[in-house]
């Protein structure tokens, strides 16, 4: 029985103590965070079971109510839904571990709508990922926005500023994505996605049709932030509290780009799309565009999470340009990367987070060599991470840019081949900057001591605690594993995602 | 065919304008209420749409008339996307509160909700 109801489960478990945190929290402020984590735990050996009761079984269907899809709304469980389901949920318990020392010391008075927004986003990202219908995609894609903003605007002094900024940005984002799938109902009259994806090959010739793929796809890209309409990404991230923004930040625009990838390759078929409007060739490009766009901004930022922010839109480059090439071997790259960025990113905010507690500021100008002192795990967390960013082996991100590499010869794309590789050369100077300041001896005149002691006066020395510094380690010694597992996960896992289109 | 096509669609021509009006408001304005009135109406235009593309001639609400004999589609009108609208509906309400808030928060830090002076006390 619970084998079905699967699909909803997952996302209900956030849903659930989302809405009772507030209400336990006004008498009890304590109790949010055991409920937050509670719920997250729950939620993990559910993603598991998914995941493998759906390699084994085929796709966990849901229907709401018990309206048979199409007419009813349909929660579905496939090999992609419940691998990032699973990806969401291991990411997320590991950032909300860490996030209670980080929200302690930078916002305690906001601790309990801090827990809330962080169940709510989870809810509806899970959502995203497990529902099969677009107008129901739409309600969690709001779901999982408002919490966003909300969690954006819990940070410094600026915060509410660029959670403003984000909010207008990302409802032009909904609004078009919401006309775009009004433009496909009216001409297909169906929501459901398996059920258009039947329909739509009929009536792929009409160009309202094509006209609602472009609305929806623009409106999906300005969530992922993808490149030229990632405007809201860095200002939302560095200035947000470090416990959301190494929430928001792994996972946000993955689930947009999971977004993407449903809507373009299972619901439309990407070649009968190729012949009439050259989407994903244009989605390659502006991809490309955005891999060095984001390494070369990230290259000329003095602030660590404002360079991870834009070192972001870089990675989001990756992942789109992986899914432009619209060759199975840059789809698994892309999903591969997906997972990958998640988990790099992740590690590397934690960093970050770290950071802030324990200096009271993550200025790239004034870090030098007595952090590799200070905080050695942290900074050899932070390595492991780079070195992943920057793509070499045996760490994760090494071998989801072999598979990109490798998609783009399957395709014959020189020219995404070189700016992937490019793009690794950039990564690995914005992030030798860093690395370079901490382990190698000072040369004369580089620290600044006006921007050393610009930190906030809570500063405690030494290494992170524990329950910072456990998950920050679990999540680089994650990517060691994953690096080493990718091609059982390619060949057992990902390969079933792939779509038939391809 | 160019006026028909002007007149036959003047429904979506104004849905069309409404979309861009909001649009504009929201990108191209400098005071931040105004932009969060752009949005209302970016919003109401994509609502709109959805109602306009419901509504068929001489058709009558979407509860079984006896006295219409049948149960033809075509004497009733589509209540679908207006049931997807409410929901619209609720999102852009909570939308707008949400903006509202941050719009407080930000008056109390920076005294201001103009983007100009906004970013010069931010500095």
């Amino acid at each position: 029985m619970i084998e079905a109801n699967l699909p909803l489960l997952v996302p209900l478990t956030f849903l659930i103590p989302a809405l009772l945190i507030p209400l336990i929290g006004i008498r009890v402020p304590g109790a949010a965070y055991p409920l937050a984590l509670a719920a997250v735990l729950v939620s993990i050996p559910m993603a598991v079971f998914g995941l493998f009761r759906v390699i084994a079984g085929g796709p966990v269907s849901y229907t709401l109510g018990g309206w048979e899809a199409p007419i009813g709304i349909e929660l579905v469980l496939d090999p992609l839904a419940s691998f990032l389901t699973l990806v969401v949920t291991v990411v997320s318990c590991l950032v909300l571990i860490h996030a209670r020392q980080v929200a302690s010391v930078e916002h305690p008075d906001k601790r309990v709508p801090y827990y809330s927004l962080v169940l709510l986003l989870l809810a509806g990202f899970c959502g995203i990922l497990s529902t099969g219908d677009l107008f129901n995609l739409y309600v969690f894609l709001e779901i999982s926005s408002l919490a966003g903003y909300g969690l954006v605007a819990i940070g410094d002094k600026r915060a509410p500023v660029s959670a403003y900024r984000y909010l207008i940005l990302g409802s032009v984002g909904t609004g078009f994505y919401l006309l775009g799938i009004g433009f496909i109902y009216v001409m297909s009259g169906s929501l459901n996605m398996a059920d258009l994806a039947r329909i739509l090959p009929h009536i792929l010739d009409q160009p309202p049709v094509l006209a609602g793929l472009i609305l929806t796809v623009t409106g999906i890209g300005v969530k992922t932030a993808l490149f030229p309409l990632h405007f809201w990404l860095p200002d939302a991230y560095s200035s947000a509290s470090s416990a959301s923004s190494a929430l928001l930040a792994p996972l946000g625009t993955k689930v947009g780009a999971y977004i993407l990838i449903r809507v373009l390759f299972f619901v439309f078929d990407p070649d009968e799309v190729e012949q009439r409007v050259p989407i994903t060739t244009i989605i390659a490009w502006m991809s490309a565009a955005g891999i060095l766009y984001g390494s070369l901004m990230a290259l000329a930022q003095q602030e660590l999470k404002r360079m991870l922010a834009y070192s972001s839109i870089a990675q989001i480059g990756y992942i789109g340009l992986g899914l432009g090439m619209a060759t199975p071997l840059g789809f698994t790259g892309a999903v591969l990367h997906i997972l990958n960025h998640a988990v790099m990113k992740a590690a590397l905010f934690l960093v970050a987070g770290n950071l802030r507690v324990q200096l009271g500021h993550s200025n790239i100008a004034a870090m030098d060599q007595r952090l590799s002192r200070q905080m050695p795990w942290s900074m050899a967390a932070f390595v492991v991470a780079a070195l992943s960013m920057i793509g070499l082996p045996p760490t994760a991100g090494f071998f989801s840019k072999w598979y990109l590499v490798l998609g783009g010869i399957q395709g014959s794309y020189w020219v995404f081949v070189a700016i992937i590789l490019l793009g690794g050369l950039l990564n690995t100077l914005y992030f030798f900057r860093v690395v370079e300041r901490v382990y190698l001896p000072m040369r004369r005149g580089r620290s600044d001591p006006a921007v050393a002691n610009e930190g906030r006066e809570i500063v405690e020395s030494g290494e992170a605690r524990l329950f910072m510094l456990a998950p920050t380690l679990v999540l680089a010694g994650l990517l060691l594993a994953l690096g080493l597992a990718s091609s059982f996960l390619v060949n057992r896992v990902i390969h079933l995602m792939i779509p038939a289109g391809l | 065919m160019e006026i028909e096509f002007i007149a036959g669609h003047n429904l979506y021509w104004i849905i069309s304008l409404l979309l861009l009006v909001g649009l504009y408001g929201m990108l191209a304005k400098r005071n931040l209420v105004k932009k969060l009135v752009g949005m209302n109406i970016f919003q109401t235009s994509i609502i709109l749409f959805y109602i306009a593309v419901a509504s068929k001639r001489n058709a009558t609400v979407p509860v079984i008339d006896a006295t219409l004999g049948s149960v033809d589609p075509a004497h009733y009108i589509n209540p679908l996307p207006h049931t997807l609208m409410l929901t619209a509906i609720v999102v852009s309400v909570a939308t707008t509160g949400v903006g509202f808030a941050l719009l407080i928060s930000i008056f109390r830090r920076y005294g201001t909700l103009d983007e100009d002076a906004l970013l010069k006390r931010m500095r």
